[in-house]
């Protein structure tokens, strides 16, 4: 088969993929900008910026996932998606631990390493 | 959605790459895999950087060091080598010229050294502010997390330079077209950690 | 030192000799501590020497390179890993009897220098849980796993050959510091700031942590390797629950090793940056804080006990359903204890530091979690008791190893929910009753797992059985010498003894010191029997071979083909259609081994020098970061840089074996086994035992 030669479903696929990454890539452009912007531009409070910065992270990264690495939630990918969960579990109980122990400590014992 | 079978994370080649698409099944979940377990690496870094935000001892802080151009500069060239390796996969499965594929990929190449070479910078620049890694226990996780992100970047580029190298000896047989495949995911994957580094590291310490 | 050598050396002379202190100084305790480590020292050169000669005078060399270290072969690869397990248990046993002896004399002194007990618990723990346990296990996974689910190889072989470089690597390291002393004193977890280089500027932590690091990295591409071999080369018809037990303990196995690295990575990665670049993670001062390591280091140690503890569960549940002649009772309830086990196990690793200082609701909330693993593994204990609940139980070696560690591992385990309520660990963290605990669930729970399942599956490896009576009385010896050894060390441990004490100045633990020291001799013995058991088997081979490849009328896939098995393992992938497929195919009409229609070409992975270049490299990186031989490093890093970057070069990475010559080997072994006598399961340990059992129509009772 040559190159060129892409029979019309192929072709109706690669105009679909590539309006997935293009969809990917805006959606990700936003959602850096919006951060960026309130940071710089406006002075709205810190605790704000916090959770905006947060969640559009959060989105960010499942804009990822969905757009540049196609994990979806079709049946034939379950087992992949089925590890990022599991992952996800795993990061929440070792990270969330982690910072809950040792901020614990910290309030204890170490007022000074509190930020 | 798409005649293609879905066997692996990623863009899938499709039944017109007929040896590679059933090869790819294994090894890109391997990978993947792997991915997971340097998500972890990663993640706790990331609990290792907040536990030691207190631990400036005195030094300077993220708001002295941290400045939010740069960071902009370096998401925007991560971002955008992201998408450039999503159009090299798109010409590796529709099957384009060659040529265009090698650009794609040179492109990518490319913005990811001149992410590497500004992250340097910054470097250099935190350094002659006296924002070295001896200095505190904050500037120690700060130059932990942030280089282990610029040293996955150098390994990947290393492995798109060695790849190219394989197109050039070998064409695109199915180990080069597996390799893609697995590089795509990495470098995607890069991107997904500096999304938590921008938001965390920078956009959090200089808020 | 001259400037040159300093460049080519490093900091390395000859004060890393391990009698140089005491030419030096020569006081009695000097001296005399000076002669056990260079007798260790030169036991290490000898043992090397012995083994170069031997290879050299009957001309192996060509033979090692070709057949085992360059070979991709999951079975070999196994057999490989184990050996270096053996090796270093060897090691550890002597080390531990002379903690034991140091201990039993250790009233107002002994005889060994604090620094030199450090070293010796340093390195037995070290050894023990990398060098020992880790091997052993991804030794006995490696072998009998693709066997157990009917695949040919993993799915990374060259990869499974680059791990157990790594490992060998690391554990040449911990061998190496014998020589070229000293390894560290801080113990296997590496506690900072003792660690630090403020504390501790010597060579000793860094070998400690690149062995360490080595280690690490093999565990975590086994464990890749594992899971994707269990996900995607399971031969058709093997669904998830069909998988026998064994294999079950090794995917929840290998998921730990990939989520339960990370953390080892990352604090042995942060320690080396705080030693080598002047970081300050947990340091004292600075703003570094060295909670985050016990912390980190904790999050790893955790899944590490149930990576260790899982597959000798594995082991165990086939070797209770094969000797009791019954399929395992509660199946899925086994299956369903095993996942749990292994997510439960991320929860509570604060139960490591309960004294560090945090709320007491924290410590409670661990503490419960801790107190939840009991059920799971309650429940496996019920399900092997009821497993072996009417069955016509054979009391061959594993079987011996299997209900030693049932009723010792239930002790442990009831000391360990003990532990699990803070305020009695607040009274007894620290002391010899931890030390106590810890054993009693990993001697049993790891290492008699790893014998029982050496005693099953040797046959299969061999081509012949172990013999029994040496491994009955090495079964027995390890069972009472542990009791001996740990038991008294519970007592201890409540009148308050506290761990690695080189001295104490307290008469009332005596009769107990002395009582562990018999203890530990009887274990000596019954190391000494599992060698004369290898070596009685090795002699007398001819007269125990198990052509037929079936000698206990096993259960699963493995027992279905040829002892040892052809490189390819299945002539033709089987089909499996139930649980216990082999035994399923023993039962019904289409006999135990079938004759395919067709045979057709096997694809297998060719042999490749990545694993030998990768475990020298790294090899020669950990001595160079020790010993600051810059050049080394960059060196060998570049070696192993460019050797991964032209395997990417490489094609046609794969050997085809022509159908004519599987049909061949297959046709020829199935006319030996109609040669054979099929004998009943109670002849079993007889020599007329030739690997293939009576139908279980007209023989054995299900």
């Amino acid at each position: 088969m040559s190159h060129r030669q892409l029979s019309d479903e192929e072709a109706r696929e690669k105009a679909q993929e590539l309006k997935t990454y293009l969809w990917g890539f805006g959606l990700a452009a936003v959602l850096t900008l919006i951060p960026f912007g309130l940071a710089v531009f406006t002075p709205i409070a810190t605790a704000t910026l916090y959770w905006v910065i947060g969640v559009c992270a959060l989105i960010q990264i499942v804009v990822h996932f969905r757009f540049f690495l196609h994990i979806t939630l079709s049946r034939n990918t379950r087992e992949d998606l089925q590890l990022i969960l599991f992952t996800v579990l795993i990061l929440a109980i070792m990270v969330g631990g982690t910072i809950w122990i040792l901020f614990n400590l910290y309030y204890r014992m170490m007022p000074s390493m509190v930020p | 959605m798409s005649s293609t079978t879905v066997k692996h994370p990623g863009l899938n080649l499709g039944h017109a790459h007929g040896e590679a698409h059933e090869a790819s099944e294994e090894l890109v979940f391997g990978f993947w895999v792997f991915m997971m377990s340097d998500l972890i690496l990663f993640g706790l870094l990331f609990a290792t950087y907040v536990t030691m935000l207190g631990g400036t001892a005195g030094g300077p802080g993220p708001s002295e060091l941290f400045e939010l151009k740069s960071a902009f500069i370096e998401t925007t060239l991560l971002l955008v080598s992201s998408f450039t390796f999503g159009m090299a996969s798109l010409a590796l499965k529709y099957r384009t010229d060659r040529k265009v594929l090698v650009a794609w990929l040179i492109i990518t190449l490319l913005l990811g050294l001149a992410f590497l070479a500004h992250e340097l910078y910054d470097f250099h620049k935190m350094f002659s502010e006296g924002g070295v890694p001896s200095r505190s226990g904050f500037l120690s996780a700060f130059f932990a997390l942030v280089p282990l992100h610029g040293l996955h970047v150098t390994g990947a580029s290393i492995w798109l330079i060695a790849l190219l190298g394989q197109i050039a000896v070998h064409g695109l047989d199915t180990p080069t077209k597996t390799g893609l495949m697995r590089l795509a995911i990495l470098w995607h994957f890069l991107d997904v950690v500096w999304v938590g580094i921008f938001s965390l590291v920078y956009l959090g310490g200089t808020a | 030192m001259s400037e040159e050598t300093s460049w080519l050396l490093g900091r390395l002379d000859a004060s890393a000799l391990p009698f140089w202190d005491a030419l030096q100084h020569p006081t009695t305790p000097n001296v005399v501590n000076a002669v056990i480590a260079s007798g260790a020292g030169a036991m290490v050169l000898l043992g090397a020497l012995a083994a170069v000669v031997f290879l050299t005078w009957t001309k192996r060399w060509r033979w090692l390179w070709r057949e085992w270290l360059t070979s991709p072969d999951h079975k070999k690869i196994g057999i490989m890993f184990i050996m270096i397990a053996l090796v270093m248990l060897a090691r550890a046993v002597i080390e531990a009897v002379f903690m034991r002896l140091q201990q039993a004399v250790g009233l107002d002194g002994g005889f060994l220098t604090a620094e030199h007990f450090g070293q010796l618990f340093t390195t037995h723990g070290t050894i023990m849980v990398f060098f020992m346990a880790m091997p052993f296990l991804t030794g006995i996974i490696n072998y009998v796993m693709p066997l157990q689910i009917g695949a040919r190889d993993l799915s990374f072989p060259v990869m499974n050959s680059i791990s157990l470089g790594l490992t060998a690597a690391g554990a040449a390291i911990v061998m190496v510091s014998l020589i070229l002393a000293p390894f560290s004193t801080g113990g296997w977890s590496g506690y900072p700031s003792f660690t630090e280089s403020a504390t501790n500027p010597g060579a000793g932590v860094d070998y400690w942590i690149w062995a360490v690091t080595l280690s690490t990295l093999s565990s975590t591409l086994t464990g890749i390797n594992f899971a994707v071999t269990i996900y995607k080369r399971r031969a058709p018809g093997m669904q998830w629950f069909r998988l026998p037990l064994f294999t079950w303990t090794a995917l929840c196995t290998s998921i730990l090793m990939i989520f339960g690295m990370p953390p080892l990575t990352v604090a042995t990665a942060l320690l080396a940056l705080d030693r080598y670049l002047d970081f300050h993670f947990f340091t004292v001062d600075l703003g570094g804080n060295m909670m985050n390591y016990i912390n980190l280091f904790w999050a790893f140690g955790h899944p590490e006990v149930y990576i260790l503890i899982l597959p000798a569960f594995g082991i165990f549940s086939e070797v209770f359903s094969t000797f009791s002649g019954k399929k395992l009772y509660g199946y899925g309830a086994l299956v369903i204890a095993t996942m749990a086990i292994a997510v439960l196990s991320f929860t509570v690793w604060l139960h490591h530091f309960f004294t560090m200082g945090q709320s007491a609701h924290v410590n409670a909330i661990f503490g419960i979690a801790t107190m939840l693993i009991g059920i799971p593994t309650g429940v496996k204990i019920y399900d092997w008791m009821l497993t072996m609940f009417r069955g016509r139980i054979r009391f061959s070696v594993p079987m011996i190893y299997a209900v030693g560690f049932i009723l010792l591992f239930v002790l442990g385990g009831l000391t360990g929910i003990i532990l699990a309520v803070p305020s009695v660990d607040y009274q007894i963290h620290n002391t010899l009753f931890l030390v106590a605990h810890f054993h009693n669930m990993l001697i049993p729970g790891l290492l008699f797992g790893m014998l029982a399942g050496t005693n099953l599956w040797f046959p299969k490896a061999f081509g012949f059985r172990l013999e029994e009576r040496w491994g009955r009385r090495a079964a027995i010896g390890w069972i009472v010498g542990f009791m001996l050894a740990f038991f008294p060390l519970y007592a201890l441990g409540i009148l308050g003894m506290p761990r690695r004490s080189a001295a104490f100045f307290e008469p009332a633990y005596l009769p107990w010191t002395m009582a562990a020291m018999v203890g530990a001799v009887v274990i000596l013995f019954a190391m000494l029997f599992l060698l004369i058991q290898l070596w009685v088997s090795v002699r007398d081979r001819h007269a125990n071979r198990v052509p037929g490849g079936d000698p206990w009328d096993g259960r699963s896939l493995e027992w279905s083909i040829a002892s040892p098995p052809p490189a390819y393992n299945f002539p033709v992938i089987p089909e499996v259609h139930s649980r216990d497929a082999y035994m399923r195919q023993k039962e019904t009409g289409g006999g135990a081994h079938p004759r395919p229609d067709a045979y057709g070409d096997i694809e297998m992975p060719a042999s490749s020098a990545m694993g030998p270049i990768i475990g020298i490299a790294g090899f020669l990186m950990a001595f160079g970061l020790t010993w600051y031989q810059w050049w080394l490093v960059v060196a060998a890093g570049a070696v192993s840089l460019v050797a991964l970057i032209a395997r990417g070069f490489v094609r046609n990475a794969t050997r085809v074996i022509p159908a004519a010559e599987v049909r061949r080997e297959h046709e020829a072994w199935i006319a030996t086994l109609d040669s054979l006598t099929p004998i009943t399961r109670a002849d079993e340990q007889t020599r007329a035992n030739r690997g293939l059992p009576a139908s279980p129509i007209e023989g054995a009772v299900q």
